[in-house]
């Protein structure tokens, strides 16, 4: 790995330029599609350069936990697949699993994110529980990026069906489900912020990495970041140290970086949107 | 800067035939029939199942005389002798490095068939032997030539010439080695400002031409000084026409290289790696090769 990071260093030291030509703030090319599997609430699969990530949404209904008897939740459940790299054989994915999970609860456990008030449907007894489920597919660099997006494009694609409460005289409560199947709630996905990965290489910082360029990073920055810029929360990853001038100016490149991938994100899912019944499926086998 | 670009996918067209040179290619996917024919021999990629002859591996079928084998698209590195690789030192042991070279058993590096620095010919003492790490550490890139190959498929390299050796700064580029045309010479400069190596086990070494051959080097001192802008632009554009034609399945040689590059120029460095871009600069690298077979 010498020569490449000799290379990787002093490319992107001196000038804003990378291997494959791409600037130190330049994404590779990002493809996304909703709706991919049929039987979830919602999904998403986004594909990142060589890293691919499908996310299914399911509502199913639950008892809302004791601390929050008025709201519903989202569970997270994230399957590093064998595919994906050797090294994810068995239960080698486990603990990568388990690191994305615990970001991923970190990132939503901020009670603006999503409206779970809205997910309520009966205080104490019944509630939409959301169940987040994200699959591995391949790994090319930058999965984290890449699962907070597919994640805010399934939840933006989920449809939650419209319930209502009938209560009896005896004040025992059933529930109806409308006979529409496109009679369905939709959730506000404005606030579901996006994880900015920055890599420190050398002096300076790049955004999506791909797998040689993480190799060569001995630090990085995961920020999650909002539409508006704002920026909820910070982890840093790797073994090697960031001093707080460099950290000070990740972050501002990861709001700058943030907004205009929000703003990108939005456009695309407001078109597949607007294209309906029209849209061609590709899913996997296009 | 750019924004962000974020787009929907679009589904995959099948690849025009037309194009190809008059005789068609026999593909077959693992478990296809070959022939039902029982009078051939079977090679490599094939068994016989059922009194037909089944393919193993997904690629051409290659016929000579009574002979059926199947060439994979993409492979294991299979070492034949005078080959040249460009592999990465992945253990120092007694008197031999271990080379990964993409094959399925590690390559050896022998320490008798490593230069020593100034070009002594003497025989390996012992403090040759402990002073190894200092020619070749875990992680060096070496170019090398295949010398023998083991009765298990293990390839024995040498770098018993000034040319092959620790390789300095550039990309490495790794492709299956089923693309890379077997040809005279794998190592080109090419007239864009940049040298390539071509190893046969896929592994392609792009780095800044050197402006004199340093003779006496003899490939164990690296040049680590700064690469400049230009060179640094046009390996990383090399680098994206490579990886543009190994997505569309082009044999890798000098002269496509060259033309790919040629047909990239119109184009952004980071853009080549965009679906539509690619068709399009291989399209014309393709149509190119063929007015030049005449």
């Amino acid at each position: 790995m010498d020569s490449l990071l000799f290379c990787l260093k002093a490319s992107v030291t001196l000038e804003d330029l990378r291997i494959d030509g791409r600037g130190c703030e330049d994404y590779r090319c990002i493809e996304v599609e909703t709706d991919v599997v049929s039987n979830t609430s919602g999904s998403a699969r986004v594909k990142l350069g060589h890293t691919d990530i499908l996310v299914g949404v399911k509502a199913e209904m639950g008892t809302p936990k004791l601390e929050n008897p008025k709201e519903g939740y989202l569970e997270f459940f994230v399957d590093c697949s064998a595919n994906a790299t050797p090294e994810f054989e068995g239960r080698g994915g486990e603990e990568l699993a388990t690191e994305i999970v615990n970001t991923l609860y970190r990132i939503f456990s901020n009670e603006s994110t999503i409206d779970v008030k809205s997910l309520c449907i009966n205080p104490r007894e019944h509630c939409w529980v959301l169940y987040v489920d994200v699959l591995l597919l391949e790994c090319g660099g930058n999965l984290f990026d890449a699962i907070s997006i597919a994640v805010k494009a399934a939840l933006f694609n989920t449809r939650i069906p419209k319930v209502r409460v009938l209560e009896d005289e005896e004040g025992s409560k059933e529930i109806e489900l409308s006979d529409d199947p496109y009679d369905c709630i939709r959730l506000n996905v404005e606030n579901v912020p996006c994880i900015i990965t920055l890599s420190k290489i050398g002096c300076r910082h790049v955004v999506d990495a791909t797998l040689q360029e993480e190799a060569c990073s001995l630090a990085s920055l995961l920020l999650s970041v909002t539409s508006r810029g704002t920026l909820t929360c910070m982890k840093k990853l790797g073994n090697g140290s960031l001093d707080p001038e460099s950290i000070f100016e990740m972050m501002e490149t990861g709001k700058r970086v943030g907004k205009m991938l929000h703003t990108s994100l939005q456009k695309i899912l407001d078109k597949e949107e607007s294209l309906g019944t029209t849209r061609q499926k590709v899913g996997f086998l296009g | 800067m750019a924004a962000i670009e974020i787009r929907l996918p679009v589904a995959r067209k099948l690849v025009v035939q037309s194009l190809a040179q008059g005789s068609d290619k026999h593909l077959v996917a693992p478990g296809d029939t070959i022939t039902t024919d029982t009078g051939y021999m079977r090679g490599h990629g094939t068994y016989m199942g059922d009194e037909k002859l089944v393919a193993s591996v997904a690629g051409a079928v290659e016929r000579v005389n009574k002979l059926i084998c199947v060439k994979a698209l993409k492979t294991r590195y299979n070492g034949e002798v005078g080959d040249i690789v460009v592999g990465r030192v992945t253990e120092v042991q007694q008197k031999r490095w271990k080379v990964e070279t993409n094959a399925r058993l590690d390559s050896v590096l022998l320490l008798s068939s490593m230069n020593l620095p100034g070009g002594e010919l003497r025989r390996r003492s012992a403090e040759d032997e402990l002073a190894m790490r200092d020619y070749l550490q875990e992680g060096d890139l070496i170019s090398a030539e295949v010398q023998a190959v083991f009765s298990d498929g293990a390839v024995s390299l040498h770098t018993r010439s000034l040319k092959y050796g620790k390789l300095g700064q550039g990309v490495l580029v790794q492709v299956s080695p089923s693309l890379v045309k077997r040809q005279k010479t794998h190592f080109h400069d090419l007239p864009c400002g940049a040298s390539v190596i071509l190893g046969n086990n896929g592994f392609i070494w792009i780095y800044p031409t050197p402006e004199q051959k340093d003779e006496e080097a003899g490939g164990f001192v690296t040049n680590l000084e700064p690469v400049s802008v230009h060179d640094r632009e046009v390996i990383s554009r090399l680098r994206n026409c490579i990886l543009a034609l190994v997505a569309q399945k082009l044999m890798l040689y000098d002269t496509s290289i060259v033309y790919c590059y040629e047909a990239s120029l119109p184009h952004q460095i980071k853009d080549i790696l965009k679906p539509e871009v690619m068709q399009e600069i291989v399209l014309e690298t393709r149509q190119r090769l063929l007015e030049l077979e005449g």
